[in-house]
């Protein structure tokens, strides 16, 4: 009996190691795709029934009724509103590639590694008892199995059996769990098994149940009337347990870094919660349905006080149905060995991601650029781990011998994990969420967990002295371990809940609210928030030619068409494959990242060829790196435009000094038209005056004195205007030097009047000399040509029968302003703009060349000073500005 | 006028496919107000109640859970028409 007992087990084992087996290899070679199955992912989430519950909910229904459904109906109530959180929490799964629950909550926090660390800790205190827990299930029912079946047999050592259970154990996890490094960290061999090992349990459980029901009983109604006469027959439902359980069911079931493995990290697509969201509920009812009447039959069939937690075993084992037992056994066996093994892997990862390897990294001052050393260390540290996980729980399970302070440790293991829900459900819905609230609200929510309920259910003086429990910590009646804050009678479990997770809420919310997170925290709050808007559901279509024309189209919008077909055209040719979609192959997709790179900069095309084959949103570090590369393209970009800027100055620049100098030169052409057509005129009348006294006939004297006169005003005209040309070049080249002096403006005034020769009906001019009294020091000489043609201007131009200048003078600062104004008529609008220019004759009706005014100009800007012309003074009106004192100029 | 019903139609289902949400976020609620209900229940003198009558109570309102549940699962794993999810728009594009 023992010895078929062993070779069932061994051989249940064995069957276990070829599915795992088995699916690994169709996995590995992209076939089976019954392994990613909805129904598959379902199955795997029934980690949540343990041996605990296996075994336990029988117990737990002979102590305390209906109490075990709430375990049950917690993640029901989880799984009907996927749509509300599980789906969302699956989602950042998925898009931010978490590896375990540390991750998830410190990822959300700005990948803050004491979080993981933290939130690693919490999970191995949590999930030791437990799988100490599952060993001890599994040693108890096989000593009561063989207690039973054969009294007089040797009962075999607990421990050694616990001990062998767990080296299995740690030796399928590491063989199926640490196969590959996957960064997705999903396990196809172990999910299946776990899938297997769901189905038995469940047979097992309802092959049980229906044997209670129509063997024992004898049918539906007979058991009812069992149950209505039976020791539980009513149902106590006081101390708020119900609610209590109910709420920490629902947490852990998210929160058990085993549940948080199979139902985000292992998820193949999200679509699968839609059926999990009725099926597990199913499965579940399905576990429980048979609970009670089994409990019924054990407290109808036992004396008081037999082991109500073996039920499953020992009422078929009573009813000498050895076969069945032995099948209850293996899904007692089924039960214990999934959690285990699932909570082995989820441990390890983290404590490998989060606690080994950082330390080792910072520890190791090897070069870590060889990837595949690094991956090695990985493997081995998981391994390491799961060893270690395995060893916890073993040396657990020795310490505190079992027993009855091991069998409550179900709900407090699930309490403890509860404390991750404020920080993850926090994290998921409120951007505001830092990792300071996170941090402080862990840390309070676990001391109060450890102290409340956690250390106690060692009892008395085991790990806290009876006189804390009696008196309160430091002898402070209000933090009493079972009566904080003085609030007494309330259930410990409800009482260690309603502290915990309040205080653990509050610090998180009060510290999120007064802190302020840093920018990774906040890009990873609104990743995580918003995450239906940053990434996609995973979407049907099949991996290979869909993806490989999606990367096409994107290939061909970065380099061009035909570059990016010739492209794919070769590697498909590569390939052996016609046309022009190859299979995305690993390598064709470094070359595709590497010619991308080149356009678009190499962490841009790693996270579009990511979001395309990974399916994966971009990542904060990708988008850190693209910004990067960006900033560098941005500055680039802003050189170039710099330069072109000052290419576009230059070229304005150059525009204009080529219309100055197109302007120059038409102004030359006109000069010299202008300057041969003043030379011309009287060079004409010189030589037709000249060859008549040639010719000399008939000319009397008077005439010939009078055609020489003519002759001689033409020359000195002539020898004028070549003076003034002369004078004018001078001083438009700024060659002129300068008399400076020091003089009396009047005295100037004076000369230059006296120099005109004009009479009183000439010009009459009219000016106030005491108020001329200024001293002036220039070049005085220049000046009094300017006034003198002003002057002589006047007298030429002034339309009116009695010419009047009007000459004032004025200082203004540290200038001499003399105003010339003439009762004539002025000087029309349209002349006012040119008449300072050479040639320039505002009207035919004095002879001159034009360059009397231009001559001024030039003059009055060597002296540092202007002339221009006043409009609105009734007649033609100058102004000249004068420098009082006058700075002799650079000469060019 | 084809058209026209063919919008009307695309609005009518994306509006029930809205709804459906609504409905699978309001169920938990609804199973939690169930599932409180015995311990609202007038017991006995010592303010416990049958264990059967519980328990029916319990497993027929679990089943009529699933039951919806499986109903809304239909409508919201189905895709949808008009919301159809293509590769994301390439960035920088």
């Amino acid at each position: 009996m023992v010895n078929s007992l062993i070779i069932v087990s061994l051989a249940y084992v064995a069957a276990l190691f070829l599915v795992a087996f088995y699916a690994e290899r169709l996995a590995s070679q992209g076939r089976g795709a019954w392994l990613r199955s909805p129904i598959i992912y379902t199955l795997s989430l029934s980690v949540y029934c343990t041996a605990w519950t296996f075994y336990g909910a029988v117990g737990s229904a002979a102590r305390a009724g209906l109490e075990f459904l709430a375990v049950y109906l917690g993640p029901t109530l989880v799984l009907i509103g996927w749509w509300w959180l599980l789906r969302k929490i699956v989602r950042i799964g998925r898009s931010q590639k978490i590896t375990s629950i540390a991750d998830m909550i410190s990822s959300r926090y700005g990948k803050s590694n004491p979080i993981a660390v933290i939130v690693t800790v919490m999970a191995v205190i949590g999930t030791t008892p437990y799988i100490a827990l599952q060993l001890q299930s599994v040693t108890l029912s096989f000593n009561t199995f063989i207690e039973a079946s054969d009294p007089g047999s040797k009962v075999i050592d607990p421990n050694s059996t616990a001990f062998w259970v767990a080296v299995g154990l740690a030796f399928f996890t590491i063989l199926f769990g640490t196969r590959n490094l996957d960064a997705n960290e999903r396990h196809h061999g172990v999910v299946t098994a776990i899938a297997l090992e769901a189905v038995i349990k469940l047979v097992a459980l309802v092959a049980v149940g229906v044997f209670v029901v129509w063997q024992v009983m004898g049918g539906v109604s007979e058991t009812f009337t069992a149950i209505d006469a039976s020791d539980i027959q009513f149902w106590d439902r006081a101390g708020g347990r119900w609610t209590g359980i109910l709420f920490v069911s629902a947490a852990a079931f998210i929160a058990l870094p085993r549940m948080f493995q199979v139902m985000v990290v292992e998820n193949d697509d999200e679509g699968y919660l839609s059926t999990a969201s009725w099926a597990f509920p199913t499965y579940v009812m399905l576990m429980s349905l048979f609970v009670v009447p089994i409990a019924v039959a054990g407290l109808q069939i036992f004396p008081k006080g037999a082991n109500p937690d073996l039920f499953v075993l020992t009422v078929p084992l009573a009813q000498g149905w050895n076969k069945l037992a032995m099948f209850a056994f293996i899904g007692g066996f089924s039960a214990a060995t999934s959690m285990v093994i699932v909570a082995a892997i989820a441990l390890s990862t983290m404590v490998s991601n989060h606690v080994v390897m950082p330390i080792w990294l910072a520890l190791s001052s090897r070069d870590l650029s060889v990837a595949g050393d690094v991956r090695q260390i990985v493997l081995y540290s998981r391994r390491v781990s799961i060893a270690g996980i395995l060893a916890l729980g073993y040396f657990y399970l020795e310490l505190t011998g079992g027993g009855a302070a091991l069998a409550a440790i179900g709900l407090i293991s699930f309490a403890g994990v509860a404390q991750f829900l404020p920080a993850m459900i926090g994290g998921i819905f409120w951007r505001a969420a830092n990792r300071h609230g996170a941090l402080c609200g862990l840390l309070t929510g676990f001391s109060i967990w450890a102290f409340t309920l956690f250390l106690p259910s060692f009892g008395p003086d085991a790990l806290i002295s009876a006189s804390v429990f009696e008196n309160g910590l430091f002898g402070l009646s209000w933090l009493r371990p079972n009566a904080l804050f003085g609030i007494e009678g309330l259930d410990s479990l409800v009482h260690a809940l309603l502290w915990s997770i309040l205080l653990n809420t509050l610090v998180f919310v009060v510290v999120s609210l007064v802190t302020f997170p840093n920018p990774m925290e906040r890009l990873q709050g609104a990743q995580f928030v918003n995450v239906f808007d940053h990434s996609h559901a995973a979407s049907s279509w099949s991996k290979g030619r869909a993806e490989a024309e999606d990367l096409l189209i994107m290939c061909q919008r970065i380099i061009g068409p035909n570059e990016a077909q010739k492209l794919f055209r070769a590697e498909a040719e590569r390939q052996g494959i016609d046309g022009y979609l190859p299979d995305t192959t690993p390598e064709f997709l470094q070359r595709l990242e590497r010619e991308l790179a080149g356009s678009v900069g190499a962490a841009t095309a790693h996270a579009m060829i990511a979001q395309i084959v990974g399916r994966s949103s971009v990542s904060v570090d990708d988008l850190m790196r693209v910004a990067d590369e960006t900033a560098q393209i941005m500055e680039y970009s802003s050189q170039i435009e710099a330069k072109s800027a000052e290419l576009a100055r230059t070229a304005r620049q150059l525009t204009e000094a080529n219309e100055k100098l197109t302007k120059l030169s038409v102004q030359k052409d006109a000069f010299l038209s202008q300057v041969s057509h003043e030379l011309r005129t009287p060079m004409t009348s010189i030589r037709a005056f000249s060859e008549i006294l040639g010719e000399g006939l008939g000319l009397n004297d008077v005439d010939r004195a009078k055609y020489a006169g003519i002759i001689h005003g033409e020359t000195i005209r002539l020898t004028r205007l070549l003076d003034d040309l002369l004078d004018l070049s001078v001083l438009e080249n700024g060659q002129v030097k300068l008399n400076i002096e020091r003089g009396n403006v009047a005295d100037l005034i004076d000369q230059a009047m006296s120099a005109t020769h004009l009479t009183e009906k000439e010009l009459k001019i009219s000016r106030d000399r005491a108020n001329e009294d200024y001293w002036l020091t220039t070049d005085l000489d220049r000046l009094t040509q300017v006034v003198i043609n002003l002057i002589s201007n006047a007298a030429k131009y002034c339309e009116n029968s009695r010419p009047k200048l009007t000459i004032s003078v004025r200082r203004d600062g540290d200038q001499i302003n003399f105003d010339f104004v003439d009762n004539g008529k002025g000087v029309p609008r349209e002349f006012q703009d040119e008449i300072f220019e050479k040639f320039s004759r505002a009207s035919d009706r004095a002879a001159g060349a034009g360059l009397g005014l231009a001559i001024c100009r030039e003059v009055m800007t060597n002296l540092g000073g202007a002339i221009t012309y006043l409009p609105g003074q009734g007649g033609a009106a100058f102004r000249l500005t004068v420098p009082i004192s006058a700075r002799q100029r650079p000469s060019v | 006028m084809n058209e026209i019903r063919r919008l009307v139609f695309l609005e009518r289902s994306s509006y029930r496919r809205r709804r459906t949400r609504d409905a699978s976020r309001l169920l938990p609620i609804l199973g939690l107000l169930i599932f409180f209900l015995p311990g609202l229940w007038d017991g006995n003198e010592e303010g416990k109640i049958l264990l059967s009558g519980a328990m029916i109570f319990l497993f027929v309102a679990w089943c009529f859970l699933i039951g919806i549940a499986a109903f809304l699962s239909r409508y919201l794993s189905e895709p949808v028409v008009g919301e159809t999810i293509y590769p994301e728009e390439l960035s920088g594009e």
